[in-house]
C-alpha cells in the first residue's frame, strides 16, 4: 500500500494530539508556546496533504496565513511571557492565577 | 341655551381654582381679598347661569334640555361618551348648590378674614363648587364618579384645613377613609353595571332598568353598591361617624360641604338613579330603613351634645336620613303597587330633593349662625354661652327662623318638604312613620336646646369675654338674612311641583290631619326644651340623673367610634389581618427573596472554586467540551 | 517508492521530536527538538510538492521561532527548573489520546474523494496566483494579516519595552 492522503491525515493528528498533551500538562509557559507551534504545524500538513490531494492551490494560501499568524502568536505570547517574568519572576503557568476567584 | 353656557356653570368654579392657584397666591399674595372676590365673581355668574338653566328647563318641554355629549375616552371599540343633564333634579341642584355656596363664600370674606390661609381657603371652596356642579350635571356614572372623589378630596382638604390641630388632620383622615369606604361599594356597582350592560350612561341605565333588562340580583346589588357611596358620602348609618368630626373645619366649610352640599350628594345620587332602585325592592326597602333609622338615630345623638357644631352635625345626618326616608318610602310604595310607576318615579324625587333644597337653606342659617356666635365667644361650647340674644340680635334672629323651618313650623320652609317626607311613610311604610314623627320632636327639642342654651338666660363664659360680645359685621350678615329669607319662603316656591310632586295650597295644607300631628310633636319638643332649658322647671342635671344609662349612651355616641377604632381598627385589622399579612410579608415574600439571594451566594460560594484561574484547567474544560461535543455528533447523527 | 521511504522517515523522526519536545525535562534541548521537528516538518512539505512552504517553513519557523524561543528560554532564566510536568499531566494525557483516537477514528472512516495524482510541478506562480489576483484571491486576506503582523510587532514592543 502506497502513502497516501490518510497516513498524512494521521501523521497531523499524532502531532496535534502531541502538541496538546505538551500544552496541557507542561508547566514552563514557554514549552507551551511550543506545543502551541507543533500543534499548528500539524494543522498545516493536513492542509497541505489536502491541496495535494484535491488538487486545489487553496490549502496552501491558507498555510501561508497559518504561519502569519503563528508568526505573531509567537512574538506576543513569549513578549507576554517575558513581560510576566518580569512582574512575577515565574514563568510557571499554575502560578498564574490572577483571575481566580 | 347655549351648552356652552351650561359647562360655564361647573367650568367656572375650575377656572377661578386655577387663578387663585397660579396667579393670586403666587403673585398677588399680599393682596389676599382678590381671591375670595375672584370665587364670588366666578360663583356669582354660575348661579345666573343656572338661573337661566332652570327657567328653560320650566319651559322645555318634559323638562329636559337636550345637550350634545362629546367622546370622553376611547380604548379599542369601547367608546365611553360624557356629557351633561339638564332636567328638573339637575337645575334644582345647581341653584341649591350655587346660592348656597355663593352665601358661604360672602360671609366666610368675613369669617376668615386674616386666616393665613385665605387664598388656599377660597382655591379649595372654588374646587369644591366646580366639583359638585359637575356631580350635579354630570350624565355618566364614571365622569360622575370623578366628580364624587373630587368633592371627597375638597371636603378632606377643608376638614384638615387647619392642618397643623391635630384633630383637624385626624377628622380629615377619617372624613376621607370612612367615605371610602362607601365609595368602594359605588366603585364596584359602576363596574357591576358596566360588565352587565356595556354602558355607563345614566338615561340608559334607568331605562334597562326600568324596562328590565338588568336582572334581579344584579340590579340589587348594584344598587346597593350605590347606596353605600351614598350612605358614606350622606353620613348614614353605619359610616356616619365621621360627618360630627368632621367640624373641626372652619364653620362655613361646614354649612357648605357638610350641611348644604357634599353630604347631601348622596341623596342626589339616590334621586338620580331613583329608577334603578325603584326596580330592586330589596335595594329601595334598604334606603328607606337606613334612612329612617339614621334620622332618630343621629337625632337622639344629637339631643345630649354640648357642641354646638355637634348638634347641628347630628341634624344634619338626621335630615339626610329623612331625605332617604322620603326617597325610599316612596320607592316602595312603588314597588307594593300602592302608586303607579310612572307617578311615583316623579314623587319619589320630589319629596327627597324638595326637602335637601329646604334643609339646605335652613341647615346652612343654623352653621353660618353657629359660626357667628364662636365668631363673638370664641367657642362652640354651650356651656360657656348664653345670654347672646341682646349682643346678636341679627344673629339670634336668623337662627331663631332658621330653627322654626327645621323644626317644621308651619309656615316655613322645613314644614312643607317635611310634611312631603311624613306623609309618604305615612301611607306607604306605616312603621317608619313612628319613627320619623318622634325624630320631629327630638329634632325641635334639640335645636331649641340649643337656642335657648346659647342666646337664652345669662352670659355663662369668661368675665372677659363678655365685653367683647359684639354683632358679626355685615359682610357676614348680608348673607345669614339673605339665606333667613330664603329659609322662609324656600317651601312656598313651586319646587315641589316642578320635580314633579303634589301642589300644596298656602292654608290647605293646615287642613289635613298629619300636618297637625307634626306640629304638636314639634310644638311638644320645643315645650319641652323651655321646660328644661328656658324656664327651668324641670333640672336638666336631675333628669340627667335619673335617665343616666341613656345619657351616657347617647352621649357616647353609641360607642360607635370605639366600636369602629378598637374592634374593627385595632383588633381586627391592626392587629388581626395588618399583623398577619406583616408577617406574611415578613416571612412568605421577604422569606423568599432573602432565601433566592442566599441561595445564591451559597452556590457561587461552592461553584466560584471552580475558577481556579488556571489557564491549563480552562483549555482542559474546552478540549473536553469539543470532545462532547462530538460525541453528540456521532450519537445523534 | 522512494517517496513512500522518505515519508516513513520524515514521519518517524517527526513525531518522535515532537515526543521531545513535550517530554523532555531539559528546556533547552527541547527547544533544539522542536527545531528539528520543524525542519522535517519542511522536508514533508517537500513530499507533498510544496516547495515554497517548504523554503517558507524553514525561513520562518526554523529561523524566526526557533531562535525567538531560544531568545525567550535565555531571558527567562528557568531553564534550570526544567520543564516539569503540572497537575494536569494524567487528566491532559487522557483528552490527548481521546483526541488522537477520534481524529484517527474519522480520517479512516472517511470517504475521501481523492483526485488523482498529477506530477508535481512548481508552486510559488500557482500560490502568488492566488494570492494577489483580483478577481477571486485573497489580496484582502493578505492584507489584513499584514497589518496583523504589524500590530503584533507594536504590541511585543510595548509589552517587553523596560518602563
Amino acid at each position: 500500500m502506497g502513502v497516501g492522503l490518510e497516513h498524512f491525515l494521521i501523521l497531523s493528528a499524532v502531532l496535534f494530539a502531541i502538541g496538546l498533551y505538551g500544552v496541557l500538562a507542561k508547566k514552563n509557559a514557554v514549552v507551551i508556546l511550543m506545543s502551541i507551534e507543533i500543534m499548528l504545524s500539524a494543522v498545516n500538513i493536513a492542509m497541505v496533504a489536502f491541496s495535494r490531494y484535491s488538487q486545489s492551490i487553496t490549502g496552501q494560501v491558507f498555510v501561508i496565513f497559518i504561519m502569519v499568524v503563528a508568526a505573531a502568536e509567537a512574538a506576543v505570547g513569549l513578549a507576554l511571557i517575558i513581560a510576566i517574568y518580569r512582574r512575577r519572576k515565574t514563568v510557571d503557568a499554575e502560578k498564574f492565577d490572577l483571575m481566580k476567584w | 341655551m347655549p351648552a356652552e353656557l351650561v359647562l360655564a356653570i361647573f367650568l367656572l368654579p375650575f377656572f377661578s381654582f386655577a387663578i387663585i392657584s397660579f396667579v393670586l397666591r403666587p403673585f398677588f399674595n399680599h393682596r389676599p381679598l382678590l381671591s375670595g372676590y375672584v370665587t364670588i365673581a366666578a360663583i356669582g355668574i354660575s348661579l345666573v347661569l343656572s338661573i337661566w338653566a332652570l327657567i328653560e328647563v320650566s319651559g322645555a318641554p318634559h323638562h329636559i334640555l337636550q345637550m350634545p355629549d362629546y367622546e370622553w375616552v376611547v380604548i379599542g371599540d369601547t367608546v365611553i361618551r360624557i356629557g351633561v343633564t339638564v332636567d328638573a333634579l339637575a337645575v334644582v341642584m345647581l341653584i341649591v348648590v350655587t346660592s348656597v355656596s355663593l352665601m358661604v363664600q360672602i360671609y366666610s370674606l368675613g369669617y376668615m378674614k386674616g386666616d393665613g390661609g385665605f387664598c388656599r381657603y377660597f382655591a379649595f371652596m372654588s374646587l369644591f363648587t366646580g366639583s359638585m356642579l359637575g356631580l350635579v350635571l354630570a350624565d355618566n356614572l364614571l365622569f360622575l364618579f370623578l366628580f364624587w372623589e373630587g368633592v371627597g378630596l375638597c371636603s378632606y382638604l377643608l376638614i384638615g384645613f387647619w392642618f397643623h390641630k391635630p384633630e383637624a388632620a385626624r377628622a380629615a383622615m377619617k372624613a376621607f377613609l370612612v367615605t371610602r369606604l362607601g365609595d368602594f361599594g359605588f366603585l364596584a356597582a359602576i363596574l357591576l353595571l358596566y360588565a352587565k350592560t356595556g354602558t355607563f350612561d345614566i338615561g340608559e341605565l334607568q331605562n334597562l332598568a326600568l324596562t328590565g333588562a338588568i336582572g334581579g340580583t344584579v340590579l340589587t346589588w348594584a344598587a346597593i353598591g350605590v347606596f353605600s357611596g351614598a350612605a358614606g358620602k350622606s353620613a348614614q348609618f353605619p359610616l356616619h361617624t365621621w360627618l360630627p368630626d368632621a367640624m373641626e373645619g372652619p364653620t362655613p366649610v361646614s354649612a357648605l360641604i357638610h350641611a348644604a352640599t357634599m353630604v347631601a350628594a348622596g341623596v342626589y345620587l339616590v334621586a338620580r338613579m331613583f329608577p334603578v332602585f325603584a326596580s330592586s325592592t330589596t335595594a329601595i326597602t334598604t334606603v328607606a330603613i337606613i334612612g329612617g333609622f339614621t334620622a332618630i338615630f343621629a337625632a337622639s345623638m344629637g339631643l345630649v351634645m354640648n357642641d354646638i357644631k355637634r348638634v347641628l352635625a347630628y341634624s344634619t345626618i338626621s335630615q339626610l336620613g329623612y331625605m332617604m326616608l322620603g326617597l325610599g318610602t316612596v320607592g316602595v310604595g312603588i314597588s307594593t303597587g300602592y302608586i303607579s310607576l310612572e307617578h311615583g318615579l316623579a314623587l319619589g324625587v320630589a319629596v327627597g330633593i324638595f326637602h335637601l333644597f329646604t334643609h339646605a337653606f335652613f341647615k346652612s342659617l343654623l352653621f353660618l349662625g353657629a359660626g357667628s356666635v364662636s365668631h363673638a365667644t370664641g367657642t362652640f361650647d354651650m356651656r360657656e354661652m348664653g345670654g347672646l340674644r341682646k349682643a346678636m340680635p341679627w344673629t339670634f334672629f336668623t337662627f331663631l327662623i332658621a330653627s322654626l323651618s327645621l323644626a317644621g313650623i308651619w309656615p316655613l320652609a322645613g314644614f312643607w318638604s317635611k310634611e312631603g317626607i311624613l306623609a309618604a311613610s305615612f301611607h306607604y311604610v306605616p312603621v317608619l312613620f313612628y319613627l320619623a314623627i318622634i325624630t320631629v320632636f327630638m329634632t325641635a327639642f334639640y335645636i331649641f336646646r340649643v337656642i335657648f342654651l346659647t342666646f337664652g338666660g345669662e352670659y355663662r363664659g369668661t368675665d372677659q369675654g363678655s365685653h367683647g360680645l359684639h354683632e358679626s359685621p355685615v359682610v357676614m350678615l348680608v348673607p345669614m338674612v339673605i339665606l333667613a329669607i330664603l329659609a322662609v319662603v324656600a317651601g312656598l316656591l313651586p319646587i315641589n311641583e316642578f320635580l314633579g310632586g303634589e301642589s300644596h295650597s298656602f292654608f290647605g295644607a293646615l287642613s289635613h290631619p298629619l300636618a297637625w300631628v307634626s306640629l304638636v310633636w314639634a310644638g311638644g319638643g320645643i315645650f319641652l326644651a323651655y321646660a328644661i332649658y328656658g324656664a327651668k322647671w324641670l333640672s336638666a342635671a336631675s333628669l340627667r340623673q335619673r335617665f343616666a344609662p341613656i345619657h351616657t349612651l347617647f352621649s357616647r355616641k353609641y360607642w360607635f367610634d370605639e366600636l369602629y377604632e378598637n374592634l374593627f381598627l385595632m383588633r381586627l385589622l391592626v392587629n388581626g389581618i395588618f399583623a398577619a399579612l406583616h408577617w406574611f410579608d415578613d416571612h412568605i415574600i421577604d422569606g423568599a427573596v432573602n432565601g433566592i439571594a442566599g441561595g445564591t451566594v451559597a452556590v457561587g460560594t461552592v461553584v466560584r472554586r471552580l475558577e481556579t484561574g488556571q489557564l491549563q484547567a480552562y483549555g482542559l474544560a474546552i478540549f473536553v467540551g469539543i470532545l462532547a461535543i462530538v460525541a453528540c455528533v456521532f450519537i445523534f447523527s | 517508492m522512494g517517496l513512500d521511504i522518505a515519508f516513513w522517515i520524515l514521519a518517524v523522526v517527526c513525531v518522535g521530536a515532537a515526543l521531545a519536545v513535550v517530554l523532555l525535562r531539559n528546556i533547552f534541548r527541547a527547544a533544539l527538538f522542536l527545531v528539528l521537528c520543524f525542519f522535517t516538518v519542511a522536508g514533508i512539505y517537500v513530499a507533498l510538492g510544496a516547495d515554497f512552504l517548504a523554503g517558507a517553513q524553514v525561513l520562518i519557523y526554523v529561523g524566526a521561532i526557533g531562535v525567538l524561543i531560544i531568545f525567550a528560554i535565555m531571558l527567562t532564566r528557568e531553564s534550570r527548573q526544567g520543564s516539569p510536568s503540572g497537575r494536569l499531566r494524567l487528566p491532559a494525557l487522557l483528552i490527548g489520546l481521546l483526541f488522537l483516537v477520534t481524529m484517527v477514528f474519522v480520517v479512516v472512516g472517511t470517504d475521501w474523494s481523492v483526485v488523482a495524482e498529477i506530477p508535481t510541478e512548481p508552486t510559488t506562480s500557482a500560490i502568488a496566483q492566488a494570492l494577489f489576483s483580483g478577481e477571486e484571491g485573497f489580496v484582502l486576506a493578505f492584507e489584513i494579516a499584514a497589518a496583523l503582523i504589524l500590530a503584533a510587532i507594536i504590541g511585543a514592543i510595548v509589552l517587553v519595552r523596560e518602563k
